[in-house]
């Protein structure tokens, strides 16, 4: 192949900041420290192999596709290492080794590898591994181990060392040794389906319990302030998602306070937080404009609602987002600034 | 590349070669058909009755033999060939003894209509066996009702009496929530699969309260109905 | 794609292959002309559903072929389409009897998808561009391609989802009651996504035999 000289040809200023983007995803992998951190103070060794064993699948298939296509390994960019954070977080401890290196190999191959790599990827590959091993393996994935078992540093959880391609032994028994009561229920669904509300207080700030909670809502705010402070994420993102799935989370509480939860144990609970601000802010499977931007975080918040009150499931961030993913481009077509001088209605973009 | 020739306006052609194929051919397709359908019937009809029999000995425990009747509200009779209505066979063990009633029932489940056959025991007037005949229900899922060890306990001792007057079920059946069974005409349900589950007892519920209050009475007469032969045995 | 220009004395046999290889190979219906993916993602589900779809769809394939081939030169062509259809329909109905007689259970599993060979774009096709234009062995040899490469290639994608969604093989069990089946396998997603890995590893498999066959002299197939 012959590459022309590319000469670009770019409006002012044209000042150079040194913002590329390998830069942009260290600070994101910076940025996602903490909460992995929190993470692992929470599940222990089991979450620091469940990472180990997402990045080996990630980076494998990674490695694999850069060689097939006889091209520079892409490993250095750290987008992949981002991938297997977010999906390690969001996928239980207590999963077998083996399936987690399923997940992380499908969310780089089918996420990302199939439609061309870094840039091209329709969707955030982290959700289409969690999506694939959510309908590969929906017991596994949907039992959550008890948070701040005791011996969490110690070793591993007994299912993780479950052979490759087979059944993981229920850790119901387990749990029972490493904790007085443990129900295996995330806070939402013992709020969905045995209307048990777990106290925002604890959602927020991380209440030592045993509730399976991810990490507090507080953390992953900062951590995603500091993204936006460095203008890495667009902040329309993350609070028109906030503000959708409050909205329509409020008029639901209103209208039956008993029935559904308030808008704070919404926004407070499951993966709204780390969906809002660290996956549905993905550069690539985002709007550009800044109305799009507003459409899709609103989308994607009041489709979450939609599915955790009116659904089969207690949790729907992550479908509400492969979703917004999807409905990305439309956004943008119909979202295109007017270009100053052009008359109303009739300049809109598009290229077709 | 193989070339596709552009056709251009159709030549004037009269219209009879054209009827002539095309009635031609299918009349000849047709001749085949129909001997397609002599020539396999006899097999497909033994396939037919094959699995019958396969479903009535799994949801009548003991039967190795039985006979077709219809019931209705003018009562019972045996069923002939190809008839319509409310199908029920009475199963019998070596000695002729009537050792249970099945019947078939349906309903809507997660994906489409469920159909089943379940064997009815006259003795404790319970339901004795279940069996799913046709389902679309998710794999993994929905159609754990077919083979879920736990949920086909269920179907070992369904309490399916009939109240005082005979002419409605005493309790009806009901499907509960995964271990919150508490009496015998409770179906506990598939933590998971509670759609399908649910299927299964509204379709039983429905079929025993219309077939057992008409068929109660003419208990007596399926008893004395065993079939005498070895030809109607083996049916 | 059929008019290789003859070359080496055993000409006619090479050409007798090559038309065999249309379809196996070089215009697989599922991998390369991408047609009848309806059948081909709805019952590949086990091995044997996909064998059993594969049989069926190859011998109205072939039997369609051939009548449609004897009939060319008596058909007119302002009713060739609604005639080709009758054939077909008719071969059809006699697979779909004769599956009947032999496994009830497999008709079950099959469902409407034998009676929708009908529609399957395949023979339809193989008949307007192939069968009506070939003389009888040709057309046969190329529907026997047509045929072996639609099984395959379907038996493998139904292997592969059986495997993987239920551990076990035409019914055979292969790890032991242990297995933690992947459910997505046997739903409709597994079929889009087996298939599409089957298309990737087809398109690298063809685009080094295609850069081997450049380096080794430079004959062969034009694509």
């Amino acid at each position: 192949m012959i590459r022309k000289p590319q000469i670009e040809l770019r409006p002012s200023p044209h000042i150079h900041a040194p913002v590329d983007v390998v830069s942009i995803m260290r600070n994101v992998v910076f940025a996602l420290l903490p909460v992995f951190g929190w993470h692992v103070w929470m599940f222990g060794l089991a979450a620091v192999a469940t990472l180990a064993a997402v990045l080996a699948g990630s980076l494998g298939v990674e490695r694999l596709v850069c060689r097939l296509r006889g091209e520079n390994s892409t490993l250095g960019d750290y987008s992949a290492l981002i991938t297997a954070i977010l999906l390690a977080m969001t996928i239980p401890p207590s999963m077998p080794l083996w399936m987690s290196f399923v997940a992380g190999a499908v969310a780089i191959g089918l996420g990302k590898a199939f439609f061309g790599g870094l840039g091209y990827n329709v969707f955030n590959p982290a959700l289409v591994g969690r999506a694939f091993v959510q309908a590969a393996f929906p017991a596994a994935v949907n039992t959550w181990p008890p948070a701040f078992f005791e011996g969490r540093f110690s070793g591993l959880i007994p299912s993780n060392l479950t052979p490759p391609l087979m059944h993981p032994p229920s850790i119901a028994d387990w749990s029972m040794k490493v904790v007085d009561a443990y129900s295996g229920a995330t806070p939402l669904a013992m709020q969905k389906f045995q209307h048990q509300q777990t106290p925002v207080w604890d959602l927020f700030f991380g209440g030592v319990t045993s509730y399976a909670t991810g990490a507090p809502a507080a953390l992953i705010i900062v951590c995603g302030l500091y993204l936006a402070a460095r203008r890495m994420l667009d902040w329309r993102i993350p609070l028109s998602v906030m503000a959708g799935a409050a909205g329509l989370a409020a008029i639901l509480w209103l209208h039956d306070p008993a029935h559904y939860p308030d808008p704070l144990f919404v926004l407070a609970s499951g993966g709204l937080m780390l969906g809002a601000w660290f996956m549905a802010t993905d550069m690539v499977g985002s709007p550009v404009t800044s109305l799009g931007a507003v459409v899709y975080g609103l989308l994607i918040g009041v489709v979450t609602v939609v599915i955790r009150a009116f659904g089969g499931m207690a949790e729907g961030v992550m479908y509400a987002i492969l979703l917004g993913n999807a409905a990305t481009p439309l956004i943008e077509h119909f979202t295109q600034p007017r270009p100053f001088g052009a008359g109303r209605r009739r300049g809109k973009g598009g290229g077709a | 590349m193989s070339t596709y020739e552009i056709r251009h306006e159709p030549e004037k052609t009269s219209p009879w070669p054209l009827l002539l194929t095309l009635g031609g051919i299918a009349m000849v397709s047709g001749l085949l058909v129909v001997l397609a359908y002599q020539i396999t019937r006899p097999m497909i009809e033994a396939n037919q009755r094959a699995a019958v029999a396969r479903a009535i000995s799994q949801v009548i425990p003991g039967a190795v033999s039985h006979r077709a009747f219809i019931i209705d509200e003018s009562g019972l009779r045996p069923a002939e060939e190809g008839e319509r209505g409310d199908i029920i066979y009475a199963g019998y063990d070596e000695k002729g003894r009537l050792v249970g009633i099945a019947a078939r029932a349906s309903a809507q489940g997660y994906a489409d209509i469920i159909h089943m056959l379940y064997g009815y025991d006259p003795r404790c007037q319970c339901i004795r066996g279940l069996k799913v005949l046709k389902m679309a229900e998710t794999p993994g899922l929905g159609d754990r009702i077919k083979s879920d060890p736990a949920f086909l306990k269920n179907f070992q001792a369904l309490d399916a009496r009939l109240s005082a007057d005979g002419k409605d079920l005493e309790h009806r059946i009901v499907t509960v929530k995964h271990g919150k069974k508490r009496h015998p005409w409770e179906i506990d349900a598939i933590s998971g699969a509670t759609i399908s589950s649910r299927a299964v007892g509204r379709a039983l519920d429905a079929s025993a309260r219309r077939i057992l209050p008409l068929l109660m009475p003419h208990i007596g007469e399926l008893e004395r109905a065993a079939p005498r032969n070895s030809r109607e045995a083996k049916r | 794609m059929s008019a290789n220009p003859a070359k080496g004395p055993n000409a006619a046999q090479e050409r007798t292959w090559d038309v065999f290889a249309e379809g196996l190979w070089r215009d697989n219906p599922v991998l390369v002309m991408m047609l009848g993916l309806c059948p081909t993602l709805a019952v590949s589900n086990s091995a044997i559903n996909a064998l059993a779809m594969g049989l069926a769809t190859s011998f109205v394939l072939v039997a369609s072929g051939a009548i449609v081939s004897l009939l060319r030169s008596l058909i007119p062509k302002q009713v060739r389409i609604a005639t080709y259809i009758v054939i077909i329909a008719t071969f059809v109905t006699l697979v779909d009897y004769a599956i009947q007689a032999i496994s009830l259970d497999l008709y079950n599993a099959l469902g409407a998808f034998i009676q929708l060979i009908v529609v399957n774009c395949i023979i339809l096709g193989r008949a307007e561009a192939y069968a009506s234009r070939n003389p009888v062995g040709r057309a046969v040899v190329n529907a026997l391609g047509m045929g072996t490469g639609f099984t395959l290639a379907l038996l493998l994608l139904g292997s592969i989802r059986e495997i993987l969604g239920s551990g076990s093989l035409f019914g055979f069990n292969l790890f032991g009651p242990n297995f933690e089946p992947w459910v997505v396998m046997i739903l409709p997603p597994g079929g889009f996504i087996v298939l599409s890995l089957m298309l990737v590893v087809f398109n690298l498999v063809n685009k080094r035999l295609g850069a081997a066959v450049k380096q080794g002299g430079g004959h062969g197939h034009a694509a």
